[in-house]
């Protein structure tokens, strides 16, 4: 109920005092990037026009209804057209318009030029999280990850309060370096989803078979936020987007930082592990990656997405169990993980859906056995 | 030939059919209207409860009455049932029985045409319903793309009752066209003599070019949802992809007949407003033939402006600037129809009964949504506004406050008319108010949440989002329960108990062919053709 007493107090507060009004969003933010800046001054201005016509529109039908009215003795007039005043109100909108027109184009054709950009990332959009690949065009990097919500399903179920980002943060955020003019490039691996970090006034379709393209310049470090834009299934409503502006020195750190977690990684997957460290890994692996369709108890969905508590494919053969993480199932859903996760996180979850809710098969996957069936 | 007419003379004088073949088997304008109109209504409710339990789900944040899943079932099914189930059909059923007494003719021109046209809806919305109905039992999942279908979610990743849903789509587009197709043969044949093109009430006209509108349109939209059935059933890939088919090709052809469509939801409600401000201002409609010549202008623009609803998608430049200035020119002729309507009230002597209210409310509140269309025609800030709350307020403003209220103000306008009573006027005064109190209460704190940086179609929402949506509901359900109190009067009015009964040209101002008609008016409307001077 605390909603309630929060409207209530809302209520209240913009009855008795327009100093509230600064407490919420009214309006677009004009954001950090010359786009969004021309985004807000083209809305600002459109806007405003709308406000002045409708008083006028508004006022003379104010007027009338007031002045005009049979209770006053109003007796009606007998015109019904006036060629002059119709020629006038289609001439002048028209003129209103063009006003409108030229900055308008202006600022979308100085969005469309992706030309001469410092360094691009790809961002591929799969239901429901982002990958984002750094090794493509100018200053490529060996860098790629995907990024999942990060909020715990406990906030979502209403168990634990909300932390202020509650819904727009993730694992592993975006990183652009300040003051480049970074080229996006979009695509999709299944359905469509869009783009969209209201602060860059960048909205983008990612379209499977499609490669769409966009570019961010900021000279504002900071963690800005986002969304998927394009209803995608299910959890459309869960796969925000966090970049992060670093400075080019903390920039060139986070690369360093990166490619040395690639190495570690690597390492991770050739060694031999215990049950427990795989149970461990892989409930995390899960919680990331699966938790979305088939729940935090391996229910699944009824009759939507399948469950893997008892399911004949998690407690029987575990060949036919790895082949369907690694490949995926066509036609449904379930995604080739093995282009998504590495041996080690694979192994991991594969031990961990063979033993977790009642799941007791004893089967322990080392990383070996994965790339075995790669 | 002359066999069909010697049966049709039989039942001239009021023979009324009984009992439930009356209604089955009519062929009556004026009962296939009632049937059109209490369908309409029903499913008015029907959608009305699904979203509130959308916004009862958006409250506050966190997940608490639906599931994602099922959350993404309702937002498809209230915004299918609204489009097809509500607004259509009441404009059809206004159209039945009124533009055969407009212009002066006995009855519709196909009449056993009408009555199949009907009959398809209960059929079409029995098979989309049941979808959510199985959904409930557990039986699969329910439509859960959104009322537009994008492909691939709809195709490769659509739920079993896709199927359902895209025979439901064949079965409301062969209704609409028969429809249309009725509405023209009528206009174009049966108007009385005398009664030119250029003397048509513009109720007339709307309906007519949003029957021309409907049959261009309509196959576009069975032709999309064909595709869709082949590329899920039969091996095709005209939107995959993979298979060498195009994603957004389906957007293309969705948004050809979609576009179009919106206007098909808001010409009609137009022409009723365009009856409603001269009667009751006393005064002719200033610029008669503008208006015919500014909704013609409308229905051509509709044809070319459909990317607008896709300038995301990485259009090239060039394309985006043609769609954005084409969508801007709508304003042109939108704008003369508004300057229209409060120029005849202009120096009229105004009164201003529940249906007055209704069309006022309606130039104002459809203006407000004009605006914002106007805002998001304009690609940069598009950019931001696109698939966000602000378009959800948009599109709410045109179709609740303008089509819907456009209906509601022809329903007060012409029950007593229907019923030979007047309808309650303190309760359509209450419904009025309080209606339109709650409805900006429901739809303008949308802008804010918008701009603010919420998209659509999301069950959960950070807290930055909370206060307005919280307001948008509360504003929801007071709307929503509000619409019982039109319920009840409708009832009222049709029995007849302790209601005054209505005079044959029911409003002061009223001028027109269907004010000529006795109150209720006969079973077959004019017997013999009146003479228009």
């Amino acid at each position: 109920m605390s909603a309630a007493i929060r409207v209530a107090s809302f209520l209240g507060l913009m009855l008795f005092s327009m100093q509230s009004w600064a407490e919420y969003q009214l309006d677009l933010r004009p954001g950090v990037t010359s786009f969004s800046q021309g985004a807000y001054g083209i809305h600002t201005l459109v806007m405003w026009i709308c406000v002045v016509i409708g008083i006028i529109v508004f006022g003379a039908m104010i007027y009338s209804i007031i002045m005009h009215r049979k209770s006053r003795g109003a007796e009606a007039a007998k015109f019904d057209d006036n060629l002059t005043v119709e020629i006038v109100w289609t001439v002048v909108p028209f003129i209103i318009l063009g006003f409108m027109a030229v900055p308008a184009t202006k600022v979308l054709l100085a969005m469309e030029d992706v030309s001469n950009s410092d360094m691009s990332i790809k961002v591929t959009a799969y239901q429901w999280k982002w990958h984002y690949d750094y090794n493509v065009g100018e200053n490529a990097q060996d860098i790629s990850f995907f990024s999942n919500l990060s909020t715990p399903v406990e906030e979502i179920q209403n168990k634990a309060t909300k932390n202020t980002n509650y819904l727009l943060e993730v694992d592993n955020k975006v990183v652009i370096p300040v003051n480049k003019k970074v080229r996006l490039l979009f695509t999709a691996n299944d359905v469509i989803h869009a783009w969209w970090v209201p602060a860059f006034g960048v909205k983008k379709d990612a379209i499977p078979g499609y490669i769409n393209e966009s570019w961010v310049k900021t000279d504002k470090v900071g963690i800005y936020r986002g969304q998927c834009a394009e209803l995608c299934g299910t959890n459309h409503g869960f796969m925000p987007i966090v970049v992060e502006v670093k400075s080019e020195a903390d920039y060139a750190a986070w690369v360093d930082g990166q490619k040395q977690q690639a190495v570690a990684a690597a390492e991770s997957s050739s060694k031999t592990w215990t049950k427990d460290e795989l149970m461990d890994h892989g409930k995390a692996v899960y919680a990331t990656n699966c938790v979305a369709c088939h729940q935090a108890g391996g229910e699944g969905i009824p009759n939507v997405f399948p469950g893997l508590k008892g399911s004949a494919i998690a407690i029987g053969d575990v060949g036919k169990h790895i082949d369907v993480v690694v490949n995926g199932v066509s036609g449904t859903a379930m995604q080739a993980f093995g282009a998504q996760l590495n041996d080690a996180d694979l192994a991991a979850l594969v031990t961990y859906e063979r033993n977790a809710w009642g799941n007791d098969t004893g089967d322990v996957v080392q990383p070996a056995a994965i790339k075995a069936a790669r | 030939m002359s066999a069909v007419i010697e049966e049709h003379h039989d039942d001239h004088h009021d023979h009324k059919p009984t009992g439930i073949g009356r209604w089955l088997f009519s062929t009556n304008h004026k009962d296939i209207g009632t049937m059109y109109l209490w369908f309409s209504f029903t499913m008015l409710f029907v959608g009305g409860a699904l979203a509130l339990v959308i916004r009862a789900e958006l409250f506050e944040p966190g997940l608490q009455f639906v599931e994602p899943e099922f959350f993404n079932q309702l937002t498809t099914l209230h915004g299918l049932i609204m489009v097809f189930g509500v607004i259509m059909p009441a404009f059809v059923g206004l159209a039945n029985w009124m533009v055969p007494m407009m212009i002066g003719a006995p009855d519709m021109a196909l009449p056993r045409m009408n009555n199949w046209s009907f009959w398809l809806l209960p059929g079409a919305f029995g098979l989309l319903i049941s979808s959510l109905i199985m959904s409930l039992m557990g039986m699969g999942s329910a439509p859960n793309f959104g009322w537009t279908f994008y492909a691939p979610l709809s195709t490769t990743y659509g739920p079993d009752s896709t199927d359902f849903f895209i025979f439901s789509v064949h079965m409301m587009g062969i209704s609409s066209i028969m429809g249309a197709i009725n509405i023209i043969a009528t206009i174009i044949n049966m108007r009385a003599p005398g009664m030119t093109y250029m003397k048509m009430p513009i109720f007339v006209w709307t309906w007519f070019i949003t029957a021309y509108l409907l049959i261009a349109v309509m196959p576009v939209l069975a032709g999309v949802v064909t595709m869709m059935l082949t590329d899920r059933n039969f091996g095709t890939s005209f939107f995959s992809a993979a298979g060498g088919g195009d994603p957004v090709l389906f957007q293309h052809v969705f948004w050809f007949f979609g576009h179009p469509e919106v206007y098909i939801m808001i010409l009609p409600s137009f022409g009723i407003i365009s009856q409603i401000v001269p009667t009751f201002s006393r005064k002719k409609i200033f610029g008669y033939s503008s208006m015919v010549y500014a909704t013609s202008s409308i229905a051509f623009l509709s044809f070319i402006v459909w990317a607008h609803h896709m300038f995301t998608t990485g259009m090239p430049v060039q394309a985006e600037l043609f769609f954005m200035y084409a969508t801007m020119l709508i304003a042109v002729p939108t704008g003369v129809k508004v300057f229209n309507w409060v120029s005849t009230m202009w120096k009229g002597s105004l009164t201003f009964e529940t249906p007055m209210l209704f069309a006022i409310a309606f130039i104002f509140l459809f203006t407000i949504g004009g605006f914002t269309g106007l805002m998001l025609s304009i690609v940069p800030a598009d950019f931001q506004y696109h698939d966000t709350y602000f378009v959800v307020a948009h599109f709410h403003y045109v179709l609740v406050t303008g089509a819907l209220y456009g209906i509601f103000a022809a329903v007060y306008f012409w029950i007593p008319k229907w019923t030979g009573n007047m309808y309650d006027e303190g309760l359509g005064k209450l419904h009025f108010w309080v209606s339109t109190i709650s409805v900006n209460v429901l739809f303008f704190p949308m802008h804010f949440v918008g701009l603010a940086g919420m998209p659509r179609r999301i069950p959960d929402y950070n807290m930055q989002f909370a206060e307005f949506n919280a307001i948008a509901s509360v504003g929801a359900f007071v709307f929503g329960f509000a619409q019982l109190i039109l319920l009840y009067n409708v009832i009222k009015t049709i029995r007849g108990k302790n209601t005054v009964k209505a005079t044959d040209q029911v409003w002061e101002g009223a001028e027109g062919l269907e004010w000529t008609l006795p109150s209720p008016a006969p079973f077959h409307s004019f017997t013999t053709p009146p003479t228009v001077k």
